[in-house]
């Protein structure tokens, strides 16, 4: 062939020669057809050339350039496997301890893998209900002030759907929605709250919620609609048919009227609610005041929602297109804030990207992350296992692949007889995992209230169908080293003298493998010690307030002086005070302050309190005096602030600060003037990660939505059911809901008890792992070194030297992983995981130490109960049984 | 094995390997007879007798080394065995006695 002419022969007819030709005749004749076919090239022609190569290929089709049929040997293959199995069976049968080791730790392991896969299948299950759920995609958000860092919402504006519903071609149905309906339905005297989202009429377009009665397309249309669930409408109506029933909902004069009853949305729905409201009410509403826009503006998008459903052939970047110049023009209008629309597919929700303002299910990606990272640490760690023993004990198999190599087996089919073993292993250990996946399955759900939200972990046959071929996928994994290793072994070298065989080659692969499960099993360990030294730092943190025995109750919408009342007959309730939410969980309340200088302001944290605040909580005052009992309908005038305050805007000393005025926010009457009456200690008002900012409380008798209660009694559950009774004097529709405030910190840390559940569990089922692992090679390395420990125990050593002797290099082996993963695991959480915590308990000698001595001690047991075992053994009996 | 006769067309083929000596490949094999017997001869009936020889034992063969040409792909050279010269020199003592035996050798091409 010449390149120069660019003329090759046709490719399908080369291909066509090297299928069916023999391969030790292949390489010369395509070269003597190639040759001819330059030749015809030069004499008749390229076309000419081409046909004589392809019919030539096709004359070549002899019998004596045919390769024999493969499926001869595939046959032989299929027959060999009934023998693969029961050598298989015989093999595990045999070695009692090894298949022990191996099967205990795949099954302790796999059972966490299979969790990990039901969770898996079922996130991926999320949404997927709905029809053509992958061109349904919702509208996110990003909000930048000035140049700051942009931060991302699932939350849009109203003008943003309205927008996108006149301008972009190419969606199919699209809705907007704004949450936030909720109130309690009135049916004459039966009360009953409900909660929904406002939505506009295409909600049954684009979603495939299932609507039992009523019409579509008309049901969300008219203002003061609704659609229940069928759960609700049950709660409502008692049996009775809902469709055209009225009812009024809190205050509002107009009744609403039920138009539709759809089934409750599905479990694997991040969608869930229990009614709709058209959108039509929402508007009507918001349209009584016509002065104020602010609803429909471009910057007010954190609680509406849009969704569409693209039209076959438009992508989601054919959208984003037209979004980027609505985005520009409405941009324009601010010259501070800058918000861009894009969008995000339905079906990555779920487990996609962290956004706030979420409506409904999500998790954000590092769930998942965790899961699969862990998980496939716990694995590997029993693979390894399977590997090393497996490449320990090759000694003994390597006879049995030379006498099947004599006998005519080739490479592959050792192969395929160790892959087979090893996937047997896995099997018998999937049976055993499946069971204790059963009683792990409960323990993960209950780690958390939002885990049992999320999931059902049901068993599927797609579920289950992924567990088997989970199992058949580790077993090759596991089994790969072993068996291309054992398959490369030359028949006359290992019936010759086994020993001779490079077999002890791969001590050092063994040693790597052995190295890296201790160094994850000590990663895992030192993890768990130092997440649980956090929360517990949490916990024990000093707030610089008193949280103890105080028990915070939600009023529900409930008058706050009646229910003050009716608690504080109650004997236990010691003192009671109102706020307006409660400090040092997560949440906050936030406005701008400004002091002298108006172009210098600063984001004020704030609580609304009562006068009993303060003094029930035990805050500290470094000067001035709490508020006085006044009435409502004043206006706001006093502030009591913490010493950030008075750092930030050098007001100088508490003492010089009382009296003097700072601003904050605006009422309607103008700038909001308040006047400094007290000075507080700072005290950990946001969760401890964070640092101490400027904070006030204020006073504001109709801000306020919970009470709290210092309760001083010996029988907690007598005085809660007392407590409940006043509440239910009170109140029968909404159930008592009041929490310790402990409690509620401790469920703002929770994240850290979790985390120290997960990890220690894995971190004990890799040390348990690694530790059999362990006990197989010193087993192993015990028996073949017998001969050895007996002879030099004939020369004199003492049974302690030989337990050193033995252990020495394992014990090495776990030094090395210490070096390791001690440094490792404290970078992690030094420079990671903690590195932005305010607070945070130090990482201390015994976190890092701990496991390490723990590993140790594990290690020398195993290692020297067998060493001990062969150093005790009778040498005269060993010797003489050669 | 099958019998240690040469066909006809096999001797010639042996015979054209034995002229080549170094160079004897398949193509080089088939344009020499071209050449020699001025027959037309087709690469598949030469491949199929070099194959034949080789499994008699008559030929053996070699790849040589890659070279630009023919796409890349190697030559395999023949190379006749000693059997294969025992055959040949048995075939030509075979042709010689019978010439011996011819009285009067008149056999001019007219």
């Amino acid at each position: 062939m010449k390149p120069s002419t660019g003329h090759t022969p046709p490719k399908w007819a080369n291909r066509l020669l090297e299928w069916y030709c023999r391969p030790e005749l292949l390489e010369d004749l395509q070269g003597d057809l190639h040759e001819y076919f330059d030749r015809n090239l030069a004499s008749k022609g390229p076309k000419r050339a081409r046909i004589n190569f392809v019919m030539d290929v096709l004359k070549f089709m002899r019998p004596y350039t045919i390769r024999k049929l493969e499926i001869l040997n595939n046959l032989t293959t299929i027959v060999m496997f009934k023998n693969y199995f029961k050598t298989s069976l015989r093999s595990i049968a045999r070695n009692k301890l090894f298949s022990a080791i191996n099967i205990i730790g795949l099954a302790v392991s796999m059972s966490v893998c299979l969790l990990a896969i039901s969770f898996l299948v079922e996130i991926d299950s999320y949404d997927r209900f709905h029809e053509d759920a992958d061109q349904i995609y919702r509208v996110k958000n990003s909000y930048q002030f000035l140049q700051e860092d942009p931060s991302y919402f699932a939350s849009t504006s109203i003008l943003a759907g309205k927008l996108i519903q006149e301008q972009v071609p190419g969606i199919k149905a699209s809705v907007i929605m704004h949450r936030g309906f909720s109130g309690d339905a009135k049916m004459g005297d039966y009360i009953v709250p409900v909660s929904g989202i406002h939505t506009t009429e295409d909600f049954f377009e684009v979603f495939s919620f299932e609507l039992l009665r009523g019409n579509p397309e008309t049901a969300l249309s008219e203002p003061h609609s609704i659609v229940l669930t069928d759960e609700t409408a049950e709660k409502l109506f008692k049996g009775q048919d809902p469709m055209g029933q009225t009812f009024q909902v809190g205050n509002e004069e107009t009744p609403y009227q039920v138009t539709g009853v759809m089934k409750k949305p599905p479990h694997h729905s991040h969608l869930r609610f229990q009614s709709l409201v058209s959108f039509a009410t929402y508007e009507e509403k918001r349209k009584e005041n016509p002065e104020e826009t602010y609803w429909i503006s471009w910057s007010n998008m954190w609680a509406n929602y849009v969704y569409m459903k693209l039209e076959d052939g438009t992508s989601q970047e054919d959208i984003e297109a037209r979004l980027v110049p609505i985005n520009d023009k409405q941009n324009e209008k601010s010259d501070r804030v800058t918000i861009n629309t894009s969008l995000q597919p339905m079906l990555a929700i779920v487990a996609g990207e962290n956004l706030s303002n979420q409506i409904g299910m999500s998790m954000g990606p590092e769930g998942t992350w965790i899961i699969v990272i862990l998980t496939s640490i716990v694995i590997l760690s029993a693979g390894f296992n399977y590997t090393n023993l497996s490449i320990a004990r090759s000694l003994r198999r390597a006879k049995e692949v030379g006498v099947r190599k004599v006998v005519g087996a080739t490479r592959g089919q050792v192969f395929t007889q160790f892959i087979i073993e090893a996937t047997i292993i896995s099997l018998i250990a999937l049976v055993f995992a499946y069971l204790l996946f059963f009683l792990i399955k409960p323990e993960f759900l209950n780690l958390d209230p939002d885990i049992q939200q999320m999931l059902l972990l049901e068993n599927s046959p797609k579920v289950f169908l992924f567990f088997i071929l989970f199992a058949v996928l580790v077993g090759f994994l596991a089994g790969f080293f072993p068996a291309t290793f054992l398959s490369k072994l030359r028949a006359v070298s290992v019936l010759k003298d086994a020993s001779n065989t490079k077999l002890f080659s791969k001590v050092n692969m063994r040693k790597v493998l052995i190295v890296t499960q201790f160094t994850l099993s000590l990663i895992f360990i030192i993890s768990a010690s130092i997440e649980l030294k956090q929360y517990k730092y949490a916990l024990a943190f000093d707030l610089g307030y008193d949280t103890e025995n105080v028990l915070n109750i939600w009023l529900q919408g409930n008058d706050i002086d009646q229910m003050a009342n009716a608690f504080a007959s109650v004997p236990e309730v010691s003192q009671i005070s109102r706020s307006a939410m409660i400090t040092s969980v997560g949440n906050r309340y936030s406005e701008t302050i400004k002091y002298e200088d108006p172009t210098d302001s600063t984001d004020l944290t704030y609580n609304f309190i009562d006068e009993h605040y303060l003094p029930l909580m035990g805050n500290r005052f470094l000067a001035g005096s709490n508020f006085e009992s006044r009435q409502l309908q004043e206006r706001e005038e006093s502030i009591i602030v913490n010493e950030q305050v008075l750092k930030r805007f050098n007001i100088g000393t508490p003492q010089e600060a009382l009296g003097k005025y700072v601003q904050v926010g605006r009422d309607s009457q103008g700038p909001r003037k308040l006047r400094i009456i007290g000075v507080v200690e700072d005290f950990q008002y946001a969760t401890i990660q964070e640092s101490i900012e400027s904070f006030g409380f204020r006073y504001a008798p109709d801000r306020l939505e919970m009470l709290n209660l210092k309760i001083a009694t010996t029988d907690v559950m007598a005085t809660m059911e007392k407590l409940e009774t006043a509440w239910n004097g009170l109140d029968q529709v909404h159930p008592f809901e009041a929490t310790f405030y402990d409690e509620e910190i401790q469920r703002t840390y929770a994240e850290h008890s979790i985390l120290f559940t997960i990890v220690g569990f894995l971190a004990f089922l890799t040390i348990s792992i690694a530790a059999l692992g362990l006990l197989g090679m010193g087993v192993y390395t015990a028996e073949t070194r017998l001969k050895e420990i007996s002879i030099r125990k004939v020369l004199g050593a003492s049974e302690g030297s030989l337990v050193t002797l033995l252990a020495r290099g394992f014990m090495w082996l776990l030094i090395i992983s210490a070096a390791i993963a001690v440094p490792a695991a404290y970078f992690l959480f030094d420079s990671v995981i903690l590195a932005d915590a305010v607070n945070k308990a130090n990482i201390g000698f015994i976190e890092l130490f701990a496991g390490v001595i723990i590993i140790f001690a594990i290690g020398f047991l195993t290692i020297g109960t067998q060493t001990w075992k062969a150093a005790k053994s009778n040498p005269a009996q060993t010797l003489r049984s050669e | 094995m099958k019998g240690t006769n040469l066909g006809e067309f096999e001797e010639v083929v042996l015979l054209t390997i034995a002229a080549l000596t170094d160079e004897a490949y398949s193509v080089a094999i088939c344009d020499e007879i071209d050449r020699v017997t001025e027959r037309k001869v087709k690469l598949g009936v030469v491949h199929a007798v070099l194959n034949r020889l080789e499994k008699k034992g008559f030929v053996r063969s070699e790849l040589g080394e890659a070279t630009k040409e023919r796409g890349g792909r190697r030559k395999r050279f023949f190379i006749v065995t000693h059997a294969g010269k025992v055959a040949l020199t048995k075939v030509k003592a075979q042709r010689d006695e019978l010439w011996s035996l011819i009285p009067d050798f008149n056999l001019k091409i007219a």
